[in-house]
């Protein structure tokens, strides 16, 4: 497998190869790398959520060149971006759309890592790096959605920063020191201007061990059994940088689609007002990204108290932020919680059909996360269901997927035999 | 796999059907030049809308985002600009003698509010801010179709309603009471080409207006989005065949 | 049958070849027309290109008075030019000029010379606007930065510029007043 590669024929080639090993790097990790040969569509997603990095880094930087970061001036300089600016409008829309699709990307690659094992070992610190990632992006989509200064920038900001006032002792001065102020206010807004133009460059770095790391362990497959074979694998290229390609192709279609016929589908129209910190909107949403974990923070409701006594040891405020990064932070421990050595999902009768349970509680929280909790979903004229106890459920199954259901799963399901290798089970198959 | 996608369409569509059980009827549709993906903003109708917020609608309500020269994109003539800023004052200096002094708006100008800030347009609106609308149309759930609504909204109220004093009823407005007398009226303005000025005429044609007003790159942003959509199709579809020739080499 | 088989072979390799260099060249064109906007969206915007024209009052400058206005951002010095000074200028038509023009070239009425108070050389404005300031060896106007002297028309007469003060676009919109741009 390592048999030494002859040296590049073109001397112009040598020469610099010989003194920054660019064009050895470029075929020995995107040309030659040795990829699975049964990879499927789900694989695409993380060159897609790559290629959706740079389009957002580039659109954000030709914004930012005429954006103005004060209370007083963010909102008309965005309107004058859509108005005057050559092109603002397909600049702005692009970037607003392309953080839904990032998302979109980035989710459905978590997925498909939840689903075929891509985080058993050896590929726990991949799937670390990952969930950096998004933690990074949310951070990064959180500060962006406030740069507008309409009113859902502003209430979202307050809402969302005024969680952090739960933390026990000191969060009542963090939120200050996040604010720079006594609300959220121009040195709120200058910061998270900063810091959002930062922190997708902290991404990429993170990409790059992200790929670093895949490249050490190499990639999953839809069958969860590491290459044993030659036969068992392909060169990158022209295999995988053609169907990337393709990918590329159809992901753009849906992506542009949007953003030229229907560029506000998945905005909130409030935002279309300038911020008023002295009127609040009736109806305070975050982009559909977020709606989950909304959800899941409105959904503690009950104080932890110590019984009979009246000493609140955890109050549902802090509950609910617990359980909102807990929802995430829960992903680190996937490897021990999913503990069973079967990789793929393909051949984990019970697991498939959980999973897909998974992902449509995602999407309850999801809707739940879009609805006010006080207000009930009709079933008939006269009967309705609270949106909070929809949400509650669904918050508590989250929690049981991974705590009990996986864990459980690991213990006592017995999986479908797995194919010898690779190239056996595609050989089998024609 | 089949069995998975259909659960998560199911699962996508309660959640698209379960707003729709949750919140007020949405406004009722209208059909609009500039709606689908050929659509363009009918010129005539943006000239009868201009007109209606013109005589009508300026009297309390600001088109801040869009300056007299804009007008030019939608017909007006650089004479017929340079008239319709000429109606107005606006502010400027100081001058050489370090004093502000008051002269005609110039294309370049902005269309001229008709308070010169929040607290004399709540005065003169019984303490209600009458909202800017170059973006309304965005900044309204159901757009075009919400805003026609309220403008054609104005019809009786019903025997159990309980409107404020002060206040009158309108049929699309969350809570019914709203603070904008009927602005409209049939005849209230005379349209130059002759069109008859009924009050769903009206109002069609100032939504029109308003949504070029909120949306003003929206023919350009069509029109590139066709091109953009035809080539990606194309070029996907050679790429696909591209993918295949190059994996058929996999036995 | 060796040879059909190499035949189909090679027949199917100059398809896929045609077709990935086909495929190559729409998805060049489509990067290259892609690319246009972001480059044009640096470009000036409608606002800024609308701000471009300016009215000015000539009525309160006097015979030999300069002033200077300010248009895009750079500075205009309007010059109401004394009998003298027309004179001057239009006698050195002929003279040795490194940017031959005419005075009658650069001016709509004589008595009114209107330039670009920019030096063609590195871009300093010139001294000449003040009575008090030094106006060089013609009468015109001096750059302190590198020595370039101008004359009552605004042609470079000595020192490294190469060209004479740039007149811009304007029009007398009536007897007194001009608008430039």
């Amino acid at each position: 497998m390592a048999a030494p590669t002859p040296p590049p024929e073109n001397a112009i080639v040598r020469w610099i190869d010989s003194r920054l090993p660019i064009f050895g790097f470029v075929k020995h990790h995107l040309q030659d790398y040795p990829t699975p040969r049964n990879l499927n569509y789900l694989w695409n997603f993380g060159s897609i959520a790559g290629i959706m990095l740079v389009v957002m880094i580039l659109t954000g930087v030709l914004l930012a060149m005429q954006y103005t970061a004060h209370v007083d001036l963010a909102f008309n300089s965005v309107e004058r971006i859509m108005r005057d600016v050559n092109y603002g409008w397909l600049l702005r829309y692009l970037h607003m759309n392309g953080g839904s699709f990032f998302f979109a990307a980035v989710y459905l690659h978590l997925l498909r890592g939840m689903y075929y094992g891509s985080f058993k070992a050896p590929r726990e610190i991949l799937w670390w790096l990952g969930i950096i990632i998004l933690l990074l992006m949310m951070a990064t989509a959180f500060m962006g959605y406030v740069l507008p200064w309409g009113q859902m920038s502003y209430w979202a900001a307050t809402v969302i920063t005024n969680l952090l006032s739960a933390i026990p002792v000191v969060g009542n001065d963090i939120v200050t020191w996040l604010w720079g102020g006594f609300s959220v206010d121009n040195p709120t807004l200058n910061r998270f201007y900063a810091l959002h133009y930062l922190l997708p460059f902290v991404i990429f770095a993170v990409v790059f061990v992200h790929l670093w790391a895949l490249h050490t362990v190499k990639s999953n497959n839809p069958l969860g059994i590491e290459p044993k074979k030659q036969q068992d694998t392909i060169p990158f290229h022209p295999y995988y940088t053609v169907k990337d390609l393709f990918g590329f192709g159809m992901f753009f279609l849906v992506y542009l689609a949007v953003v030229f016929f229907a560029p506000n589908l998945l905005a909130e129209p409030d935002n279309y007002i300038p911020a008023n910190s002295l009127v609040t909107p009736a109806h305070i949403v975050p982009e559909w990204y977020f709606l989950p974990y909304y959800a899941i923070l409105r959904a503690v409701t009950i104080n932890i108290s110590i019984p009979f006594t009246g000493i609140v040891l955890i109050p549902a405020k802090l509950g609910g932020v617990i359980a909102m990064f807990g929802s995430i932070l829960i992903l680190f421990f996937l490897p021990w919680l999913d503990s069973s050595p079967i990789k793929s999902g393909r051949f984990r009768p019970i697991f498939k059909q959980l999973f897909v349970l998974f992902v449509v509680d995602c999407i309850v929280l999801g809707w739940v996360g879009a609805n006010r909790p006080d207000e009930m979903l009709m079933m008939g004229p006269d009967m309705g269901i609270p949106y909070l106890m929809i949400g509650q459920v669904a918050t508590l199954y989250y929690f049981g997927h991974f705590f009990v259901l996986l864990p459980l799963l690991a213990r006592f399901e017995k999986p479908r035999p797995l194919p010898d290798s690779i190239s056996a089970a595609a050989s089998g198959q024609g | 796999m089949s069995r998975i996608r259909s659960a998560i369409a199911l699962a996508l569509a309660a959640l698209v059907a379960a707003p729709a059980l949750a919140e007020e009827a949405a406004p009722a549709k209208q059909d609009w030049s500039f709606s689908g993906i050929f659509g363009t903003y009918d010129r005539a109708a943006l000239h009868r809308g201009f007109q209606v917020y013109h005589d009508v609608c300026s009297a309390c309500h600001s088109l801040s985002r869009v300056r007299y020269r804009d007008l030019q994109e939608i017909g007006f003539s650089e004479d017929e600009v340079k008239a319709l800023a000429a109606e107005k004052k606006v502010t400027d200096g100081p001058n050489d003698q370090g004093q502000m002094f008051e002269r005609p708006a110039r294309p370049a100008d902005a269309i001229v509010p008709p308070f010169s800030n929040e607290q004399l347009a709540r005065l003169a609106n019984n303490g209600a801010l009458p909202p800017d609308l170059s973006l309304i149309v965005k900044a309204r759930k159901g757009g075009p179709d919400y805003v026609n609504a309220i403008l054609t909204g104005f019809v009786d109220a019903p025997p159990d309603a309980k409107i404020p004093d002060g206040m009158f009823y309108n049929a699309a407005f969350p809570g019914h009471a709203i603070a904008m007398p009927p602005p409209l009226a049939d005849g209230v303005v005379t349209y130059a080409d002759k069109t008859p000025a009924t009050v769903p005429q009206m109002a069609h044609d100032v939504v029109t207006f308003l949504n070029w007003a909120a949306e003003p790159e929206l023919e350009a942003r069509k029109k590139m989005g066709l091109r953009v959509m035809i080539y990606l199709v194309l070029l996907t579809a050679m790429l696909y065949a591209v993918k295949r020739k190059v994996w058929s080499k996999l036995h | 049958m060796a040879d059909t088989v190499g035949k189909t072979e090679q027949a199917g390799e100059t398809r896929r070849d045609f077709l990935i260099l086909a495929t190559t060249a729409v998805g060049v064109v489509g990067a290259a027309a892609a690319l246009w906007p972001f480059i044009d969206t640096m470009n000036p915007a409608a606002d800024i290109r609308a701000l471009s024209s300016v009215d000015v009052d000539l009525a309160p400058v006097a015979v030999g008075q300069r002033i200077t206005v300010k248009w895009r951002g750079k500075p205009v010095f309007i010059d109401h030019r004394t009998a003298e000074e027309i004179s001057k200028a239009q006698q050195d038509d002929k003279a040795d000029l490194r940017d031959p023009a005419t005075d009658a070239s650069r001016v709509k009425k004589p008595e009114w010379l209107v330039l670009i108070g920019i030096c063609t050389h590195l871009g300093c404005v010139p001294l000449g606007q003040k009575p008090t300031d030094p106006r060089g060896d013609w009468g015109g106007w001096f750059c302190p930065c590198h020595g370039s002297t101008y004359d009552t028309s605004g042609r470079i007469r000595k020192g490294p510029a190469p060209r004479n003060l740039e007149v811009p676009d304007y029009v007398f919109t009536t007897d007194t007043t001009i608008k430039i741009g």
